[in-house]
């Protein structure tokens, strides 16, 4: 099994039959620092609690209609000291930036400010009410009107809609005021275009809305194809959807003449900006022609992913959207003071397609972002575009001599570099690639995203990794890459040394367990 | 630039490997156009640590926070104590700067939390499987009603008068370009909720009948009459909640057969955050709807040693998979909201929720009790939580709002800033306990109460 290989790495791992590695196995499971840790089910009891509250008196007055829950819920408690290590213990199950590199492709995983985490937790942003009395939240009006100010002149564009949960719920938000405004002129277009090499979320969102959704497909250079969206572009297309710079880290050249065609058909153009941290403060998408682009202020604008959400979404709008966009919206009166825009019809927001959530958006993510854009001002968040740009290009550079770059010739690659599995020996995948990273102590890469390009490969280092952090990368990276070449069978049992080894998806697709079940009563 | 760690020295060694004579090469896909010339001029320069702090403080400062006054606001958003150890936890990290647990092997500590968490909200609704979050409670209520047209392949969905506007506005929303029917109307404002003409408005066409519980009078309401009545139709009855912490004193939406229950689970380790984020729950009754549910879900299996783990799965209904077939296009969970959840109702367990929510009740009466002897306040309720309407006799409740607030109390949410301009429903206004909530906040709450009106 120690397959030899041209970097000379040599699994020295020997696979017990216990499946353990270089020792005993342990009464516990444990292996020091590497701790299992139990369900709370399996620790707690319904009398247990760490929190003390004043004991339920049986006799106090009762107003809830006869509707008392009386049957066990079923939930358990620890104490906090029992809570504490809990949460402890399973954090250290758990890869996040703090802890290492994590070239996650199109997910911008850059290193989240701790004064963000500071700011946020000021009682003055945390502890407030969303339908506290205007008069009373000024400051909290003040930043989320702040942050729209910058969102709008990073951007280029005149309007801009706060409240989208997050990147996706942007684009509804954008599709949505698109089709409020064909709507306004009567016209009844059916449907959106979306190249191959989008995100999911893109078909997603139009088909939600109500449209068709129809690919277009990418030039062997990895970019949208022009003629392909002049040939199809006809009065029923309502808009294209773009990504730029796109999922396969390229730029849009053809962008601008794009953006002309489709507003010559009395389309729309929608940009997803879920990379825009690779132009941010040096390129403009409103100089590009883009009608609606959604943020996502936790990729470009550093707030903490936080295991998969909460993202947050503001939308920038295009003159010919602005008033279709969402309510509320907070305007700054002639007096200097803020007021929040609620309702419909009053005001100056006739046109608007109405409400998206409940409150007002993301406040949390708001506060975040802002200190992070105020501490890099103009001149910083240019350098973080730069600098991005600058890393991806670095790593696609040093690693298109061994490993299959199918867009290298394509131009410089903004904020992510993009490799494919072409020539891997022994049948091993991107898949196997990806997990012997993980024993290289290293979160892979974006696997199997973008489609366009077979065991796809997507590098997006950030700004805010060293040097000497990408060039350890690098090297191993390349290490694992000579063993998937030379088809090192080790690779398809990887990860070794991961909390857990590689987990029966299939098992869980086919039989759900997604709730704890307590197990019967023994006899 | 205290977050960029390359000197210029590893710049012009890179790009020396790159083979590029300086970084606007690139850039050279960029049309001319496009490209500015310099840092933005608008925009103000990059600033210490202690500079930016002073600017947001002086933000923060101008707002009055819940903690500082007297405090009575609800309407979809409770304050309630988050104990201390939550934010630790939600601070380490291994949590915070994780993301999407897409290589399971290195991301069991957010799969487990979420499998715990997935755990807690389908006991605390009676359901059988909840999903790993949604962006809020308004959001999953839309997603809510879109999963009943796909379940019973109709298209109208019945809104109870009494669920929060904000919700059936989202509703109302997404249904313009989907093309669903959305029966609507605005709230009674009577003593009990008005089952019966809900259950008036169910046809052969109703895909669902929504309800809020309780809804936003606070009131009550019997959902057993309701899910039978929608059954009947062949309708699903879709239970909304805004207070999880009432669930540790009213009977469970599951239980008394809500087919989908959604709801804002802010109230339990979340915080108020004027607003967002919060965290959407979703959970359904009869696990046969598994597979027309939208978002994330967090299963058990096994790794290849045979050890217990967890992972993503029965993915093919989302996005990244099925693209525009999906069940939904939300992408993102609210993990970390979820985490604070979860940590916060572990703290609680079966006996703290069930003490914390007879604490809310508690107060909560003796409240009412005292604002109801003010000369020309009556309490609309009959039955009620820890939120309930009053009625200020005909005075204008939004700028009786406003008045208390200039005297530092802020006294609940105007029915009116809810509904603008509706006929009937100006001199209502909303009032919540909570466990934060003093006798003598209540006590400062009726005074000042009756200042304002008098």
């Amino acid at each position: 099994m120690n397959a030899p290989n041209k970097s000379g790495w040599k699994p020295e791992m020997q696979v017990s039959e216990d499946g353990l590695h270089n020792g005993p196995s342990t009464t516990t499971g444990n292996r020091a620092l590497m701790l299992e840790e139990p369900l709370i089910f399996e620790i707690g009891h319904a009398e247990t609690t760490g929190v003390d509250l004043p004991e339920i008196d049986p006799d106090a007055p009762n107003r809830l209609g006869g509707f008392d829950r009386s049957d066990p819920i079923g939930l358990v408690g620890l104490t906090e000291p029992e809570t504490v290590r809990h949460y402890t213990r399973l954090s250290r199950q758990n890869y996040g930036i703090d802890l290492g590199f994590f070239p996650l492709g199109s997910c911008t995983m850059k290193h989240n400010p701790r004064l963000n985490e500071k700011v946020a937790r000021l009682p003055g942003f945390a502890d407030i009410h969303p339908l506290a009395p205007q008069q009373s939240v000024q400051g909290a009006l003040q930043v989320i009107h702040e942050l729209g100010d910058w969102l709008m002149k990073l951007t280029g564009m005149p309007g801009v809609a706060m409240s989208p949960k997050a990147g996706a719920h942007g684009e509804l938000c954008g599709i949505l005021a698109i089709r409020a405004a064909h709507t306004a002129r009567g016209d009844a277009r059916q449907v959106v275009l979306v190249p191959e090499s989008a995100h999911g979320t893109n078909p997603a969102t139009a088909a939600f809305a109500g449209y068709k959704v129809e690919d277009i497909p990418a030039t062997p250079e990895g970019r949208v194809d022009l003629e392909a969206i002049k040939a199809r572009l006809a009065p029923d297309v309502a808009a294209v959807m773009i990504t730029n710079p796109n999922t396969c880290g390229l730029f849009e050249k053809d962008f601008r003449e794009i953006a002309d065609a489709v507003h010559a058909v009395g389309g729309y153009v929608y940009c997803d900006g879920a990379n825009f941290n690779a132009i941010v403060g040096r390129v403009r998408p409103g100089d590009l022609g883009v009608d609606a682009m959604h943020i996502n202020l936790h990729k470009t604008f550093s707030t903490p992913h936080g295991g998969g959400g909460p993202g947050s979404g503001p939308v920038v709008f295009s003159e010919a959207l602005k008033d279709f966009a969402p309510l509320p919206v907070v305007r700054k009166t002639a007096d200097d003071s803020y007021e929040l825009v609620e309702e419909e019809g009053r005001k100056h927001r006739g046109q608007s397609f109405g409400r998206m959530t409940a409150f007002h958006g993301q406040m949390g993510m708001f506060t975040r972002a802002l200190t992070y854009m105020l501490s890099h001002g103009a001149d910083g968040l240019k350098q973080v575009a730069e600098d991005a740009v600058l890393n991806a290009n670095y790593v696609l550079r040093s690693l298109e001599d061994i490993l299959h770059a199918p867009f290298a010739d394509s131009g410089p690659c903004m904020h992510e570099a993009l490799f494919g599995d072409k020539d891997f020996g022994g049948g091993l995948s991107t898949q196997d690639l990806a997990k012997a990273l993980i024993d290289e102590g290293y979160h892979p890469m974006t696997v199997y995203f973008p489609l366009v390009v077979h065991g796809a490969m997507l590098v997006e280092p950030t700004e805010t990794e060293s040097k000497a952090s990408i060039d350890q990368f690098i090297t191993a990276f390349r290490s694992v890459t000579e063993r998937a070449l030379a088809g090192d069978e080790t690779m398809k049992q990887a990860p070794y040394y991961a909390p857990r080894r590689r987990l029966d998806e299939t098992q869980a697709a086919r039989k759900p367990k997604l709730a704890w079940q307590d197990p019967e009563p023994s006899a | 630039m205290r977050y960029l760690p390359l000197t210029d020295t590893d710049r012009a060694d890179m790009l020396a490997k790159i083979g590029a004579n300086s970084i606007d090469d690139l850039f050279v896909d960029v049309p001319a156009v496009a490209q500015l010339d310099g840092p933005i001029r608008e925009l103000p320069m990059h600033a210490s640590e202690m500079t930016v702090e002073r600017h947001m403080k002086a933000r923060a400062n101008k707002n009055l926070a819940a903690g500082d006054a007297p405090f009575f606001l609800g309407a979809g958003a409770y304050r309630h104590h988050v104990p201390a150890s939550v934010d630790t936890v939600i601070q380490r990290g291994e949590f915070l700067t994780a993301y999407t647990p897409y290589q399971p092997e290195i991301a069991q500590g957010t799969l487990q939390m979420l499998f715990e968490f997935q755990s807690q909200v389908s006991r605390l609704y009676g359901c059988a499987v909840a999903n790993a979050s949604m962006y809020d409670g308004s959001t999953a209520c839309w997603e809510a009603v879109a999963m009943a047209g796909r379940v019973t392949r109709r298209h109208r969905a019945v809104l109870s008068g009494a669920l929060h506007p904000h919700y059936s506005q989202v509703v109302k929303t997404m249904a313009q370009f989907t093309g669903d029917t959305i029966a609507d109307a605005m709230p009674a404002i009577q003593t009990e909720p008005d089952n019966a003409g809900l259950i008036s408005r169910i046809d052969d066409d109703t895909a669902c009948v929504v309800v809020q519980y309780p809804d936003i009078l606070g009131r009550i309401s019997d959902l057993t009459e309701l899910a039978d009545a929608a059954h009947a139709k062949g309708a699903l009855l879709v239970v909304v909640n805004t207070e999880p912490v009432a669930l540790g004193a009213i009977k469970s939406p599951g239980e008394m057969g809500a087919d989908i229950v959604v709801g804002e689970g802010q109230s339990i380790g979340v915080g108020l955050q004027f607003g967002g984020p919060y965290l959407g729950l979703f959970a359904v009754r009869d696990p046969k709807h598994v597979r027309q549910m939208p978002g994330r879900l967090c299963g058990e299996t096994t790794d290849a040693e045979g050890k217990r783990g967890f992972v993503l799965t029965l993915s093919t209904r989302e996005q990244h998979i099925r693209r525009e077939k999906a069940t939904s296009n939300i992408c993102t969970n609210s993990g970390l909201c979820a985490l604070a959840f979860n940590v916060h109702m572990t703290l609680l367990g079966e006996k703290g929720l069930r003490e914390l929510a007879a604490e809310n009740h508690r107060l909560a009466c003796i409240a009412a009790d005292r604002l109801e002897q003010i000369p020309g306040v009556s309490l609309l309720n009959s039955a009620f939580f820890n939120e309930f309407t009053l009625q200020l006799g005909g005075k204008p409740a939004r700028d009786v709002v406003r008045s208390l607030a200039d005297r530092g109390v802020l006294g609940g949410v105007s029915l009116d800033r809810l509904y603008p301009g509706v006929a009937g429903l100006e001199d209502a206004l909303l009032v919540a306990v909570t466990e934060t909530t003093t006798e003598e906040d209540i006590e400062t709450l009726a005074k000042e109460l009756e200042g304002v009106l008098s």
